[in-house]
């Protein structure tokens, strides 16, 4: 399939296709880091997970639309804002649905597939309600549209280094805040132990709470940075479930290294499949791949040895 | 263009009329049987439908909640829309119609459950609905054995023809070709990438187009690519299209992937004002998602846009904004789905009953000239005989016609040569 291009034609497209492959893993890692720490630490199966996302989407837009009718000399900036409001958005509702619903059902860890699928519906028609049921276009800055010419025939999107950039900043602050610091302490300890972890004095209730509110917000930003690449719409959060369990799954829960190191793989696989078969096939060889690997190592890449 | 619609420039003061008549467009070129007297129900409807001395009740079934709400929430405002203003004339053959909305919620057994309860408990004398072909495929059996009458407003990909049904959007063959011949034409295009979401309608298209590519205009598939529904990254593809060069891009990507692929075109710095696209799935509707800025400059190849500039379109587009709100847009889909309570009542007063079978063998012949898009009319295979139009996407996420056939495009759902 090569014969017909010169040297340089191709070695461009192979760096242009390691970018593209670094930005799938980017995505990956962006989508999945909320539900891994969500499922992770705290074994929920949270399949609202995509509509927490669309959540921070639809704010970025309402942001967007804000600055651009009342603050246009500042429209340039308005993302930044957008993704601190989307966390806050996403991270409050989080923790509200914690309180309300998930908390009364840590003893049943399949129902809450069933309560946070319901939830999923229930928020799907809210925003459909509430927005419309098209989909809405989020207006971005100028800066942010394009691409980065490196040299005469190698282009790299501006919107994936962007969400390069910004998993980058969030996968340190999540591992920071888990591994670092007094709180991150505190829900690990709850993970291992929590009865041992409440007999110590720990309020293991607002840790679940502030966890749950934790992996909502990022999923929120997530959402926020996908305004760039992907839909706003009220079902456009299923677009990414899939894709998002896979990687938490493959990964092994509970292990953020595992999450990182799974999208990576797949991510990578997927996209060298891309380049040389067509997109639905690349999906179903990886697909194979997984549920093969997954037959072999039911844990996932890594999991953590936990004291059940 | 109708003959009618088309005398001459018409002078100020009527045009000014013309465009303030929002509520009632079109009727200044309807024939006024509609306002005669009205015939007994017993003459006009033997089979028990439900028909009154003063109303007839007709379905309307699109998705209004699940994920297809995106799209198919325009062909029911249109529908509605059309309605009110053949109601606002007088009716069809003296009765108000009654409209029973159902609601297939983007799953197509709901579909075919909701067809039967509107056939079998609601008696409707038609059905408005249905969007995908998997929907279309589901309620077909079942208007089939009820024998109901479904007006279907997408354009879709053909290889169907039934008695009960009438296809008021275009079939492959209508919409793509006349678009390959053009780029083909205009651009000197010979070599064309394809890239589409994975099922029936992007494959089946895909493979009319190719045919007409290799063995019409002598020219050269340099790929073909399918995503699934719903992906959402796209940079692959795109690599490849860089690396293949095509002198067109032929997509017909659906549904939220439509947004990210424009999104990432863009992003990857492919300036579609230098590199043709020519996309067959993308109407206003789906610019709203993408965004104007996104895919400025790339053509699309249908049969009707919201800036078509004749006077039934004008009265059309005013009075959809009056009555769902002045941001709504119209994408090609939405007028197809305007045209279905037209063409029925036209076919009724043709008919003179309300009877399906009557109806569905007055259907061929039946004309509308108050159509948006212009002049239609019934084939023999209830397709619908249309221009196909090439319009070319503009940052205010209108389109700019560029191009038109100079007659209409006959349907051809079963394509010889190009299955």
């Amino acid at each position: 399939m090569f014969g017909d291009y010169s040297l340089g034609d191709l070695g461009s497209i192979f760096v242009m296709q390691g970018f593209a492959g670094l930005i799938l893993f980017s995505v990956y890692v962006l989508m999945a880091l909320g539900l891994a720490i969500i499922f992770g630490q705290m074994g929920v199966i949270n399949m609202a997970h995509g509509e927490f996302m669309i959540l921070g989407a639809y704010v970025t837009w309402m942001t967007s639309n804000f600055f651009q009718s009342y603050l246009p000399s500042l429209f340039s900036g308005y993302f930044f804002l957008a993704m601190i409001l989307a966390f806050f958005a996403s991270g409050a509702l989080g923790m509200l649905v914690e309180w309300v619903l998930i908390r009364h059902l840590y003893k049943r860890p399949l129902d809450t597939l069933l309560a946070t699928w319901g939830l999923s519906l229930m928020l799907q028609q809210a925003y459909r309600s509430v927005f419309g049921a098209r989909e809405v276009g989020v207006e971005l800055p100028q800066w942010m549209l394009g691409s980065l010419r490196v040299t005469d025939s190698i282009e790299v999107p501006i919107n994936g280094i962007f969400v390069m950039g910004l998993t980058v900043l969030i996968t340190i602050s999540v591992a920071y805040v888990l591994y670092m610091s007094r709180w991150g302490r505190q829900v690990r300890a709850v993970v291992q132990n929590r009865i041992m972890a409440g007999a110590v004095g720990i309020n293991t209730e607002k840790v679940d709470r502030y966890t749950f509110g934790l992996g909502c917000g990022i999923a929120g930003v997530a959402g926020s940075a996908f305004t760039m690449i992907g839909s706003t719409g009220p079902t456009s959060g299923q677009l990414y479930i899939v894709d998002t369990f896979l990687v938490v799954v493959f990964g092994g829960a509970a292990s953020l290294l595992g999450t990182i190191a799974s999208a990576f793989s797949i991510s990578q696989t997927q996209s060298t499949l891309e380049f040389f078969m067509s997109g639905s096939m690349a999906k179903v060889l990886t697909l194979l791949a997984v549920v093969g690997i997954l037959m072999l190592r039911p844990q996932g890449l890594f999991a953590l040895k936990v004291r059940k | 263009m109708s003959d009618e619609a088309n005398k001459g420039p018409l002078s100020p003061l009527r045009r000014k009329l013309l465009m303030g008549m929002a509520a009632v467009p079109a009727i200044t070129m309807l024939p006024r049987a509609s306002f005669a007297q009205a015939p007994a129900t017993s003459a006009v409807n033997t089979t028990g439908l439900a028909v009154t001395d003063t109303e007839v009740t007709v379905g309307i079934l699109h998705s209004a909640t699940g994920t297809m709400a995106i799209s198919e929430t325009g062909s029911i405002q249109a529908e509605k829309l059309a309605i009110e203003q053949i109601n606002a004339a007088g009716g069809v053959l003296g009765r108000k119609i009654k409209f029973i909305q159902e609601d297939g919620a983007s799953d197509w057994p709901t579909f075919a459950e909701k067809a039967k309860k509107l056939l079998v408990n609601d008696k409707v004398a038609a059905i408005m609905g249905c969007w995908t072909s998997a929907s279309r495929k589901a309620v077909l059996p079942v208007v089939e054995q009820y024998n109901g009458m479904l007006y279907y407003p997408t354009f879709y990909e053909g290889l169907e023809q039934s008695k009960n049904v009438i296809y008021t959007g275009q079939e492959a063959t209508q919409q793509i070709l006349a678009g390959l011949n053009w780029i083909a034409k205009e651009k000197g295009a010979k070599s064309f990438f394809f890239i589409g979401s994975d099922y029936i309608w992007p494959r089946t298209s895909n493979k009319i187009a190719r045919k007409h590519v290799e063995n019409v205009l002598k020219g050269k598939v340099v790929g073909e690519e399918y995503y699934a529904l719903g992906s959402t990254q796209f940079n692959s593809v795109i690599n490849k299209i860089k690396l293949t060069k095509p002198d067109v891009i032929f997509t017909d990507v659906v549904g939220g992937s439509n947004v990210a692929f424009y999104k990432q075109l863009k992003a990857a710095g492919i300036d579609l004002s230098k590199q043709p696209l020519l996309t067959i799935s993308v109407t206003e509707d789906e610019i709203d998602g993408i965004g104007g800025e996104n895919i400025a400059g790339a053509y699309a190849c249908m049969k009707y846009f919201q800036s078509l500039d004749n006077p039934n379109n004008k009265a059309f587009v005013s009075a959809f904004k009056k009555m769902w709100g002045e941001k709504t847009v119209i994408g090609d889909v939405t007028q197809a789905a305007y045209l279905g309570p037209w063409l029925w009542k036209l076919t009724v007063e043709k008919a003179g009953s309300f009877d399906v079978d009557k109806i569905a063998a007055a259907s061929p012949g039946v004309e509308f000239k108050g159509a948006p898009e212009g002049y239609v009319r019934i084939h023999e295979n209830h397709h619908l005989w249309s221009k196909t139009r090439v319009g070319r996407a503009k940052l205010d996420g209108q389109f700019e016609l560029i191009y038109e056939t100079a007659d209409l495009v006959e349907p051809d759902p079963f394509p010889k040569g190009y299955q």
